[in-house]
């Protein structure tokens, strides 16, 4: 199939069934790399750097870059309006038909399993992401590097100060890249 | 200007100037739509936001399509959320492309390394925030972990354990309902 249709595809389904928002396209994405190989967790884990560390909704930020990454600036294009596509038809038909959607019936009980259920899948996609951040590959299959986890857990660590809470993600980014630079990472 | 161009650049605006999306986004969003364009009221926009939260997609761009169809109707909202996304394709594409110039350079190498590291910090924090939120109840808790299990040790798409949450969601509410109905008929009699 067409490399932009199958693009469109495969975010316009993420669209569909990311519920919660952009960190929730993420195990999405993961899916898709590990079915088309279109981009590596690596370039994942870059990708979400990027993303966090520019304006602009997360998953939006995402889908521009797998896209682009994919199928050049047409790719981003077309995964980008894929992913937003569901969205606008479904928020239009509930502004228009469903008053009081969110406090129908059916609706919290679907969400009363769905908020978990991303929270793990989330957590699964985050699992897979400390994998490929934290070991490194040697000969004989992979090890764990010290530095990475040891950056890793201070930068956390860091974060839970309440008053380094508020600071800019793209501060964190640029510290752990010059920390990169300096300790030969 | 007309309104339909105000929705454009109101929402550039916002995806231009707020990083993160979702939550993040709530303050810029009631400066610019509540206090500054007064299109809609605060009230009507933390129910956008629920609606928003509690629908498929990305929350911004839910935000974006309920404003702009309440202001201008269907071309209101996909005015909007192409105002929502134009900065996101702008920036991204640039950066995409000046990076893949640098992917050899030992430097980039080193450094995206290293924020390998913060985004397993950042994404750690999502995760925790995340889990509070969500987890409220032990049958919450016990979703999570099933779920946690089978996207780590399973092959099993995304989109199936989606929906089939969705049903057991929907099914042990209506049952945790019917036993709070039986136990309260107990009390009265």
């Amino acid at each position: 199939m067409n490399i932009y249709l199958l693009l469109f595809y495969e975010f316009f389904k993420t669209g569909l069934f990311a519920i919660g928002g952009g960190p929730a396209t993420l195990p999405f994405l993961m899916d898709i790399s590990e079915q088309y190989n279109w981009y590596s967790l690596e370039d994942l884990s870059n990708m979400i750097a990027i993303s966090e560390g520019t304006p602009g909704p997360l998953g939006i930020n995402m889908s521009t870059y797998a896209g682009f990454h994919t199928a050049g600036i047409l790719g981003g294009l077309t995964a980008t309006f894929a992913l937003v596509l569901p969205s606008i038809v479904i928020i239009i038909i509930i502004a228009k038909f469903l008053e009081n959607f969110s406090q129908n019936k059916y609706v919290k009980g679907a969400f009363y399993g769905i908020r978990p259920a991303v929270a793990a899948l989330i957590a699964a996609a985050v699992y897979n992401l400390f994998q490929i951040a934290l070991f490194v590959p040697t000969d004989t299959g992979t090890q764990i590097s010290i530095k990475a986890v040891v950056l890793c857990v201070v930068l956390f660590g860091l974060m839970q100060i309440k008053r380094l809470k508020k600071l800019h993600p793209v501060v964190w980014l640029i510290f752990a890249a010059v920390v990169g630079v300096v300790f030969q990472f | 200007m007309s309104e339909i161009w105000q929705l454009y650049f109101s929402f550039f605006r916002i995806g231009g100037l707020t990083f993160g999306g979702g939550l993040t986004m709530l303050p810029m969003l009631k400066y610019e739509l509540v206090e500054k364009k007064k299109w809609i009221s605060e009230d009507d926009l933390l129910d956008c936001y629920a609606i928003g939260q509690c629908t498929p997609g990305i929350i911004a761009v839910n935000t974006a399509t309920y404003v702009g169809y309440k202001r201008k109707g269907i071309w209101g909202g996909i005015v909007a959320t192409l105002g929502m996304v134009s900065p996101s394709l702008i920036i991204i594409t640039i950066l995409a492309m000046s990076l893949q110039n640098f992917m050899d350079n030992q430097y980039v190498v080193h450094a995206l390394m290293g924020i390998r590291s913060v985004v397993c910090a950042l994404m750690l924090g999502t995760v925790i925030s995340l889990g509070k939120k969500s987890l409220v109840s032990i049958v919450t808790i016990i979703i999570f972990l099933i779920v946690l299990a089978l996207a780590v040790f399973t092959t099993i798409p995304t989109i199936i354990i989606v929906v089939f949450s969705a049903i057991a969601g929907i099914v042990l509410k209506s049952v945790e309902a019917c036993i709070k109905k039986t136990k309260q008929g107990g009390d009265k009699e």
